[in-house]
C-alpha cells in the first residue's frame, strides 16, 4: 500500500476542529479526493472523530471519496449551456470516453462530471479540463478534442 | 437547587425550576408533549419538531426552550395541533416499512406518537415517497440497524458522542440521502463502535434493535460480575435462561449505562461447557462423581494437610460473603494464613502504598464525583477499555470543561480526548511524577497550607525531589521535560484534580513506588479529602475491593487488621473459637513456588486461572502439575482446572446470593437469578460443608445475609452493613455502624493512620527488573481488550464478544515492524526468557517504537509465559508490565 506521507499538508493548519474543512480541502487538493486512511489522518490531526470528518466531508459535493482521473472534464449545465444542448455534450462525452457521468476511465485518465454553472455563460455551452475552458461546444468538436486525445 | 418561577401551562398557573425547559415542565406536570429527539441523558437538539407549543402565541419547540417567569404555555391550540400532526406525518413517510399499524406497537415511540395525534394511514400514502430499500447493517453481532425505519433523530450520535465520547458514527450525505454512518462503504462493524448499546437502548423507531432481542418473563436487580466499576444491571429471565440485561438507572455507580461485556456478555452463564458435575483425578482423568464422594475425599485430604502445607487462593469473582468464609476457613480450620487472591497480581501495590500514605488502600472518591473533577490525570490506566463505566465520567468530565492528562506508553484510546498526552516509557513512571512534583513545588503551585496542616515528613519527601532535574526525567521518561512541567501546572492549576490509575501503575518491581509518588502528588497539591479528587485505583475485578476488605490475604483478617497484632488475634481467636497463626501467610507466587521449593501440598484453588494470569505462567503450571492436591472450584473447566485432583462445580454469579464491593467501596447486593445450572452449588455452600466435614464448627451459615452480619460484628468499616440496608442501592464503606450513611469520599478530616497526618515518602528511581539488550532487544507490556475479561473464561463464552475479538495480537510500531519484516497479519513468535508465544501481529502507531503489547485473554497464547515473576520487594506483586522479548516472524 502507499501512503502518501500528509505531514506537511496538515502542519499547515492548526491541530482543532476548526481547521476540518480547511484541511479536507488541502487533502483533496493533494491526492486528488480524500481516501479512508486521510480522513483518519485529518480527524487526529484535527482532534475530531472519524466519523464526522466523513460527516462533513459528505455533506459538501466539493469532496470526493474515489479517485479521478488526471484529467478532470466536467459539463456546465448552468441555464445558457443547457438551452446550448448541454445534454447533448455530456452524451457525447459519455460515448467518447466510454464511461457515465460521476465514472472515471480504467486506465485514471479521465473522469466526467457535471457542474451547476461555470461562469462564463457567454461561451456556452462549454466545459471544463482541469481548468481549462473549451468554448461554444459541439458534439461533434467534443468528439474530435476528445478522440485524438484517447488515440 | 435553581429558583422556582411562576408560569402559566395550558391555563393553569404552575411553579417551573428557572433552570428547566419547557418539555421539562409539561412532563413534570404529566402533559404529553410528543417528542423524539430529546431524552433526559442528551442535551437538548431541536431536530425533530415534534414537541413544538405555544409560548406566549409563539410556536417554539418545547425541548429546547427554556421556562421563563410568566411564559404562558399552551400544549392544545387547534395550530399546535394541526402543526404537530403535519410534523408527524412527515416523519412517519420517512420510517419506511413501519406504518401506524406495524408489529413494533408500543415499543415504537414514533408509532405511540402517531396514534396520539391522530395520523392517519390514508392521509400518508400520497406523501409516501418510493421506497429506499437500503440494506440493513447487521454486521455487529449484538444489534441491527435498519436505516429504512431511521427518522434522523440523531439520539444515536449524540449518545455515542455525549455520553460515550466515540462518536463511532455520525450523519453522513446530504438531503434525501441522509443516513447515520461513519466511513465511505463501511459497516457499523468497521467504524469505532464499542458495542456498548448504548444508542439501541436509547433508539425511539426501532431502527437499532438488539439482535435476537427475547422478551424476559421477569427481570432481577443485581450487580455486574465483570470490572470493578460493579455496575447496577436488571437481568431478565425467561424459564431458567438469562435473556436481557438493562443498567440500573437508579444506581449511582453507572446511572443505567453499560458497557459491552455489561450488557451483552452474561451468555456465558447458559453456555453448554459449564461443569455441572465435581470430578475426580481416577487413573490420570478427571471423572464425574457425586458431591460426597468428592467433598469427602476433598475433606480427608485437606485433613491430612492441616498447618502451612495448605494454601488457599481465593476469588475476586466470588462474594464477600464467600471471600470472608475461605479466609476464616483457611485461618480457622486449616490453621494458617496461607490465603490470598488474584490481587496479589493487580492491586497490591495500592493497598501497601495507599496505607503508608494515607492509611487506607482504597480508592479515595466515588464514580460519579469524578465526572466533576476540574483535571483528571489518568496514568496506567486504559480506562475506556478497562473500566469502560468510569471511562464515561472522563468523558462527562471533559465535557464540562476539564482537563485531561494521560500518561500510557502505549497510544490508549483516551490520548485523542487528552489536553495532554504524555508517552513515557514503560516504568519511568516515579520518575516522571517526581519530575512533575519538582515543577510544583519549585513554582510554588504547591498547597503550603494542606502540607502544613494535614500531611508530615514533607521536608525529607522535599529534598528527594532534588535528583529529578530536567535531564535524568527526560533521560528516564523519553519525554521532553516542558511537556512534563506544563502537565504539572495543569494538573497543579485545575482543582480539584483527580488521579486515576491501574495495572500500568501497580505490575512492576516498584510498583508500591509507584503507588507513593500518586499519593505524594495528590498531598502536594491538596488534592485529598475532596470529592472530585484524590487518588483512585480502579480496581479490576468485580469484587477485588470487597476479597481485600475481607482479608482474602495472607497478613490481614477482615478489615485489614494485622494477622500479628496478638489484640485482634485475640478478637477472631473468641469469635471463631479457634487458636489462630501469629504469622503472616504466603502471598500468591509465594504459594505456588511453595509446592517446588516449600511447605506446600495442598492447594485450593477457587475461581482463579493462575495456569494464563500467573507472569512466568510456565511455573504456575508445574507448580500445579506437581502439588499432591489440588482442588478447583470454578464455573468452567479451566486451562488450570485441568492440574486438578478434584474439580468443585461452582454456581454463576448469578446463581447465588451475596455483596460485592466496587472499585468506589460501594457495597452492593448480588442476587439469585436463576436456579444454579446442573449440580453446581455456591462457592458459600462448597466451603461450608468442607470445613462441615472436617469438624469444624462456624460453618452453619442459613443465608449470605447471615454470613454479613458476622462479618460486619468483626469487621469494623463494614460494622453498618446489612443486606436490608443495601437492598436497592450500596453502601460506600466504611459505614461503621447501622445508622452510618456510608463515605463518599475518603479522608475529608483527618487520615486513618497513627497522629491522623497523611505521609509524604521520599522516592528513589529503580529501573523495571529486566531491561532490552541485544539479545532480547524489546520491551514488552501487556494489555486488556475491552471485550475480554482477564483469561476470559467468561468472555470467551459469549460468542459475540468472541466475533469481535477472537485471537491474541502483537502490536508492535510501524518502524519496529519494517526493521523485523512484519505486516500486520503475519504469524509472529514472541521469545523471552521463560518462554515463547505465537500470534499474528498488528502494526499500530498506538504501541511506542521498542515496545510491543499484547492482552493475557487467549490461551493459544499464553503471554504470561513470557512475563518476569520478579516482584515487588513491599507487595509482591509480578512486573507484569514490562519484560524484554524478541520478536521474529514465525
Amino acid at each position: 500500500m502507499t501512503t502518501t506521507n500528509l505531514d506537511p499538508v496538515l502542519s499547515a493548519f492548526e491541530r482543532r476542529p476548526e481547521s476540518l474543512i480547511p484541511l479536507l480541502q488541502a487533502v483533496q487538493e493533494n491526492l486528488g479526493y480524500l481516501p479512508p486512511d486521510a480522513m483518519g489522518t485529518v480527524a487526529r490531526h484535527a482532534r475530531v472523530p472519524r466519523s464526522r470528518v466523513f460527516g462533513v466531508a459528505s455533506f459538501y459535493s466539493q469532496f470526493r471519496f474515489n479517485p479521478v482521473g488526471r484529467q478532470r472534464v466536467a459539463v456546465c449545465r448552468g441555464t445558457a449551456c443547457h438551452v446550448g444542448g448541454a445534454k447533448f455534450i455530456l452524451e457525447q462525452l459519455e460515448r467518447t470516453l466510454g464511461i457515465l457521468e460521476g465514472e472515471t476511465t480504467g486506465d485514471m485518465e479521465y473522469s466526467l462530471e457535471t457542474v451547476a454553472c461555470i461562469g462564463c455563460c457567454g461561451l456556452a455551452p462549454c466545459i471544463t479540463v482541469n481548468d481549462e475552458v473549451s468554448a461554444k461546444l459541439t458534439p461533434m468538436k467534443v468528439r474530435k478534442q476528445f478522440k485524438k486525445a484517447r488515440k | 437547587m435553581s429558583p422556582k418561577i411562576e408560569i402559566s401551562l395550558n391555563g393553569s398557573t404552575v411553579e417551573a425550576d428557572a433552570s428547566a425547559t419547557v418539555l421539562e415542565v409539561a412532563l413534570e406536570h404529566d402533559l404529553f408533549v410528543p417528542h423524539l429527539c430529546h431524552h433526559p441523558d442528551l442535551e437538548p437538539a431541536g431536530v425533530c419538531r415534534l414537541c413544538l407549543v405555544e409560548v406566549d402565541g409563539r410556536m417554539v419547540t418545547a425541548c429546547n426552550t427554556p421556562v421563563t417567569a410568566g411564559a404562558k404555555i399552551r400544549t392544545d391550540t387547534p395550530t399546535v395541533q394541526q402543526t404537530r400532526l403535519g410534523a408527524v406525518e412527515l416523519l412517519l413517510v420517512n420510517h419506511h416499512g413501519g406504518t401506524i399499524d406495524c408489529e413494533e406497537g408500543e415499543a415504537c415511540d414514533l408509532n405511540r406518537i402517531a396514534r396520539f395525534v391522530g395520523a392517519d394511514e390514508a392521509r400518508l400514502g400520497r406523501y409516501r415517497p418510493p421506497d429506499r430499500t437500503l440494506p440493513v447493517d447487521g454486521s455487529n453481532p449484538f444489534f441491527t440497524f435498519d436505516p429504512g425505519l431511521c427518522v434522523l433523530c440523531g439520539i444515536c450520535v449524540r449518545t455515542c458522542d455525549e455520553i460515550v465520547g466515540v462518536a463511532a458514527i455520525d450523519f453522513v450525505k446530504r438531503g434525501f440521502d441522509t443516513t447515520i454512518g461513519s466511513a465511505p462503504g463501511k459497516q457499523w462493524i468497521d467504524s469505532d463502535c464499542v458495542s456498548c448499546g448504548e444508542c439501541v437502548e436509547r433508539c425511539p423507531t426501532g431502527s437499532l434493535s438488539f439482535t435476537g432481542f427475547e422478551t424476559p418473563e421477569y427481570e432481577v436487580t443485581t450487580t455486574c460480575t465483570y470490572c470493578g466499576c460493579g455496575c447496577g444491571i436488571h437481568l431478565g429471565v425467561s424459564g431458567d435462561r438469562i435473556v436481557s440485561a438493562r443498567g440500573q438507572r437508579e444506581n449511582p455507580s453507572n446511572e443505567g449505562r453499560l458497557c459491552v461485556k455489561g450488557r451483552f456478555g452474561f451468555t456465558f452463564v447458559n453456555s453448554p461447557e459449564r461443569l455441572t458435575t465435581p470430578l475426580i483425578r481416577r487413573n490420570g482423568a478427571l471423572e464425574e462423581a457425586t458431591w460426597d464422594e468428592a467433598l469427602d475425599l476433598v475433606a480427608a485430604r485437606f485433613s491430612a494437610a492441616r498447618g502451612d502445607a495448605f494454601a488457599a487462593i481465593a476469588s475476586a469473582k466470588l462474594t464477600n460473603e464467600e471471600n470472608y468464609l475461605i479466609q476464616k476457613f483457611s485461618r480457622a480450620v486449616m490453621g494458617t494464613n496461607n490465603v490470598d487472591h488474584c490481587a496479589r497480581l493487580c492491586h497490591s501495590p495500592s493497598v501497601a502504598g495507599l496505607v503508608q500514605s494515607f492509611g487506607s488502600g482504597a480508592m479515595t472518591s466515588s464514580s460519579k464525583d469524578l465526572g466533576d473533577a476540574r483535571c483528571i490525570f489518568a496514568i496506567g490506566t486504559n480506562t475506556t477499555a478497562a473500566h469502560p463505566i468510569i471511562g464515561l465520567q472522563i468523558m462527562r468530565s471533559i465535557r464540562a470543561g476539564g482537563r485531561l492528562i494521560v500518561a500510557n506508553p502505549r497510544e490508549i484510546e483516551l490520548a485523542r480526548h487528552a489536553d495532554l498526552f504524555i508517552q513515557h516509557r514503560a516504568g519511568s513512571d516515579v520518575a516522571l511524577l517526581m519530575g512533575m512534583m519538582r515543577v510544583i513545588v519549585e513554582e510554588g503551585l504547591h498547597d503550603p497550607e494542606f502540607i502544613e496542616s494535614r500531611c508530615e515528613n514533607f521536608e525529607a519527601f522535599q529534598e528527594s525531589l532534588a535528583e529529578y532535574d530536567d535531564a535524568t526525567v527526560e533521560e528516564k521518561t523519553g519525554v521532553p521535560f516542558a511537556k512534563i512541567a506544563e502537565a504539572a501546572r495543569m494538573y497543579a492549576e485545575n482543582s480539584p484534580a483527580a488521579i486515576l490509575y491501574a495495572m500500568g501503575i501497580t505490575q512492576h518491581t516498584h510498583g508500591t513506588d509507584n503507588v507513593l509518588a500518586t499519593s505524594n502528588l495528590a498531598m502536594l497539591t491538596g488534592n485529598v479529602g475532596v470529592p472530585s479528587g484524590g487518588v483512585n485505583p480502579l480496581r479490576g475485578q468485580s469484587n477485588v475491593q470487597g476479597a481485600c476488605d475481607m482479608g482474602a490475604l495472607p497478613n490481614v483478617y477482615p478489615g485489614y487488621q494485622k494477622v500479628e497484632l496478638p489484640e485482634v488475634r485475640a478478637k477472631f481467636e473468641q469469635a471463631w473459637g479457634a487458636d489462630l497463626d501469629d504469622a503472616p501467610g504466603l502471598t500468591h507466587l509465594e504459594i505456588l513456588r511453595g509446592v517446588t521449593a516449600g511447605p506446600i501440598r495442598a492447594i485450593y484453588l477457587v475461581g482463579e486461572n493462575p495456569a494464563l494470569s500467573e507472569a512466568d505462567a510456565t511455573h504456575a503450571r508445574e507448580a500445579m502439575e506437581k502439588v499432591d492436591f489440588l482442588v478447583v472450584q470454578d464455573i468452567f473447566l479451566t486451562e488450570s482446572a485441568e492440574y486438578a485432583d478434584v474439580v468443585l462445580p461452582a454456581a454463576s454469579f448469578a446463581e447465588k446470593d451475596g455483596t460485592f464491593t466496587n472499585t468506589e467501596r460501594r457495597v452492593q447486593r448480588v442476587r439469585k437469578v436463576i436456579p444454579p445450572v446442573g449440580e453446581s452449588r455456591s462457592d458459600a455452600w462448597i466451603t461450608c460443608e468442607i470445613a462441615r466435614r472436617m469438624g469444624a464448627s462456624g460453618f452453619e451459615f442459613e443465608s449470605a445475609e447471615a454470613v454479613m452480619e458476622e462479618i460486619a460484628s468483626l469487621t469494623p468499616s463494614y460494622g453498618g452493613i446489612t443486606h436490608d440496608r443495601i437492598d436497592q442501592v450500596g453502601l460506600q464503606w466504611p459505614c461503621p455502624d447501622p445508622s452510618h450513611p456510608g463515605t463518599r469520599y475518603l479522608h475529608a478530616e483527618t487520615f486513618p493512620r497513627p497522629g491522623g497526618r497523611g505521609r509524604f515518602v521520599p522516592l528513589e528511581y529503580r529501573p523495571p527488573d529486566e531491561e532490552p539488550d541485544a539479545e532480547y532487544p524489546l520491551v514488552l507490556t501487556t494489555e486488556r481488550s475491552l471485550y475480554h475479561y482477564h483469561t476470559a473464561t467468561m468472555t470467551r463464552r459469549v460468542p459475540g464478544l468472541e466475533t469481535l475479538r477472537s485471537e491474541e495480537l502483537v502490536e508492535i510500531h510501524p518502524r519496529d515492524a519494517v526493521e523485523l519484516q512484519i505486516a500486520s497479519g503475519d504469524r509472529v513468535r514472541v521469545t523471552s526468557r521463560r518462554g515463547e508465544v505465537e500470534a499474528h501481529a498488528l502494526v499500530t502507531e498506538a504501541s511506542p517504537p521498542g515496545t510491543i503489547s499484547m492482552t493475557f485473554h487467549f490461551h493459544e497464547s499464553p503471554t504470561n509465559v513470557l512475563t518476569n515473576a520478579a516482584w515487588d520487594p513491599v507487595a509482591k506483586i509480578p512486573e507484569t508490565k514490562v519484560c524484554a522479548v524478541r520478536v521474529e516472524r514465525a
